[in-house]
């Protein structure tokens, strides 16, 4: 026979981050893509300071050495220490990843709960997201950065105009997948009870959008997020690559990988540690993308 | 569904316009001077003339006029000259490469073949490598298959084809030396020998955009099926005695596809974009290769030209997906 006079829960009452994050442990590989990203982006800033090379100091007597205790992945043509360069590198390119995401993420958001909660801006938005959608994304960034790189380097410094050039170009070509998502969350949201008692109260629209709509959308702009970081990474490597990016001296994964291949017949092992660096940071970023988004949706969960 | 289409056309015309202005728009405001690498002993009168012949003098809006007439109009009109040997299109001025000095057109005919043969083959290889992989891993979903599948689909989903590509050059032609290290484009297919020459160094490059064609479809393909498996039919059409083979194969794979195959008309543009990286690490000699080589010539023509080209697939490909969409599922209605 039950007590049915205990009728309180057995589990305290959890919150709905306690619960995400309750899912999100779930998901191995998402734990382990976190975990993971966050060694890299920790390694990749704290590392410089512990690590007695520098990335830029040239000893041309131990240039093309092979993995050793002094040089752990080795040196390239000039002697300057490929670990060191890694990080120094990988601070680069995480630094435009994030950057690119949060410019990328700020624009979609922005046209997206624009064109899900006014009416009138939402068929001219969806055009134009339409219209960003058709554009050919990597040869007009090729075309970008061919026409832009020099007036902005004379402008702000060779580093600094190619970074805000690369950052600016990726986000304002890959806000569209976002703004679609939160656009067709906004506008299911926009039907729902607690906005028409918000606005029975008499909300303003920027309280409605700040303190109602905005949190509840924000978990897939998290999922865009995670996403976006991939995607910025790997298209900052692939201009670096295709030689269009930073400058020959100033170290990215994509410009070490670019360093590598010429060295290809000889020294082929080169390739390998930039390219993983891109891939593993890549790769547990999507991981915790779909983690992420299994653990906000439980409609799609496992697929 | 007809009116559709011919509304999507009409639709596509003002975006492609769109797109070509921005292209132009962007264009125009490049600091390069094509003039740049005449010596400082012509005098300046000279140059002027010069850059008049390179129908540099006039205002921007007549010279995108123009580039717009020379595209659309006389263009096809070459083309079907040379189809039908007909002579339309007789005396009128092409689009000219400034680094070329020779239509356009007619080098990105010389290279489209390498694209496409490298392209096109790849993506048939990754979509037939794919939707079986797809299949089964939905079907025994959380088998062991499943999961190597799906840890392998992001790996290849998450490695660009920039690493993939040197990594397959050093493990497959350095290495163990089995395929040839660059693509020879000059290679012609004349008897048995050239072809499996040709065969061999295909594969490489096929190799590399494959395995994100696999990466990305399979996933689909896994996720569509998965939808699909527990639904009503399916139990229906189990409870009815048909064979699992039938079930599978047939009731769920034929629902399955329909969002795939908008995803793989889709995906087509993407593959040419990532074509341009592919034919840079093995100095395949295309179109993608064509507009790295004119965007550092700074032959703007060309660069114009060839990024349409591009503009123009995605778009052609996206009405090829929503008709496609409309044709295969029945309960889609555009109007």
């Amino acid at each position: 026979m039950t007590d049915l006079s205990n009728d309180e829960p057995t589990t305290p009452h959890r919150s709905q981050f306690a619960d995400v994050w309750h899912q999100f442990k779930a998901h191995k590989g998402a734990l382990l893509g976190g975990i993971i990203f966050i060694i890299i982006v920790v390694g990749v800033y704290i590392g410089p300071w512990l690590w007695p090379h520098d990335a830029t100091f040239i000893d041309i007597r131990a240039r093309n050495q092979g993995p050793s205790w002094a040089h752990p992945f080795g040196t390239d043509q000039l002697g300057r220490d490929t670990l060191a360069r890694m990080m120094a590198g990988g601070q680069t390119s995480i630094a435009v990843g994030l950057t690119a995401m949060i410019l990328a993420l700020g624009l979609g958001s922005l046209v997206g709960v624009c064109a899900g909660y006014f009416k009138r801006l939402d068929g001219i938005l969806m055009r134009l997201t339409d219209l960003f959608l058709a554009l050919p994304i990597l040869p007009l960034l090729l075309v970008m950065m061919l026409l832009f790189r020099d007036s902005l380097s004379a402008a702000v410094g060779p580093e600094r105009g190619i970074f805000i050039l690369i950052v600016v170009a990726i986000g304002v070509t890959s806000w569209m997948p976002t703004a679609r998502i939160v656009r067709g969350d906004v506008l299911a949201i926009k039907q729902r009870e607690f906005v028409l008692a918000a606005r029975s109260i008499g909300t303003s629209n920027r309280h409605m959008i700040t303190r109602h709509i905005l949190p509840n959308v924000l978990s897939p702009i998290m999922v865009s997020a995670t996403l976006g970081i991939a995607n910025a990474i790997i298209t900052e490597s692939a201009l670096s690559f295709l030689g269009l990016g930073f400058p020959p001296d100033f170290p990215t994964w994509g410009r070490l990988l670019n360093d590598a291949t010429q060295y290809l017949q000889d020294y082929p092992e080169r390739v390998f540690w930039p390219g993983l660096a891109i891939s593993l940071t890549v790769l547990s970023v999507n991981y915790l993308g779909d983690g992420l988004r299994d653990a906000l949706d439980p409609r799609i969960r496992g697929r | 569904m007809l009116t559709f289409t011919i509304r999507r056309l009409i639709l596509a015309v003002p975006t492609l316009l769109f797109i070509s202005l921005v292209i132009f728009l962007l264009l125009e405001l490049a600091p390069g001077d094509p003039m740049a690498q005449v010596p400082l002993t012509v005098p300046p009168e000279v140059k002027e003339k010069m850059r008049l012949a390179l129908g540099l003098g006039e205002p921007g809006y007549v010279r995108f006029w123009k580039w717009l007439v020379q595209f659309f109009w006389v263009e096809p009109q070459v083309f079907v000259d040379h189809m039908f040997g007909t002579t339309f299109a007789e005396g009128k001025l092409r689009i000219i490469s400034w680094q070329h000095r020779s239509p356009v057109m007619d080098v990105v005919v010389e290279r489209l073949p390498q694209t496409l043969w490298v392209v096109g083959m790849s993506y048939i290889v990754g979509i037939l490598i794919a939707l079986p992989i797809g299949i089964y891993s939905a079907y025994k979903q959380y088998s062991m298959f499943d999961q190597v599948g799906t840890f392998i689909t992001m790996i290849g989903y998450s490695i660009p084809p920039f690493f993939t590509g040197p990594l397959v050059i050093v493990i497959f032609a350095v290495n163990l030396g089995w395929f040839p290290f660059i693509y020879d484009t000059t290679h012609e297919v004349v008897d048995w020998d050239s072809f499996v020459y040709q065969l061999r160094q295909m594969i490489m490059p096929v190799m590399v955009l494959a395995l994100q064609t696999t990466a990305q479809i399979s996933r689909y393909m896994r996720a569509s099926m998965l939808d699909n498996l527990n639904q009503d039919y399916v139990r229906t059409a189990r409870a009815k005695g048909l064979s699992e083979k039938i079930v599978v194969l047939v009731h769920v794979l034929r629902n399955s596809m329909i969002p795939v195959v908008t995803v793989i008309a889709l995906g087509l543009p993407a593959i040419f974009g990532g074509a341009i990286i592919t034919e840079q690490v093995f100095s395949v000699n295309g179109i993608g290769a064509q507009l790295i080589g004119a965007i550092q010539a700074n032959d703007l023509p060309t660069v114009q030209t060839l990024t349409f080209m591009f503009a123009f697939l995605i778009v052609f490909f996206n009405l090829i997906a929503d008709v496609l969409y409309g044709i295969l599922d029945p309960r889609i209605r555009y109007d």
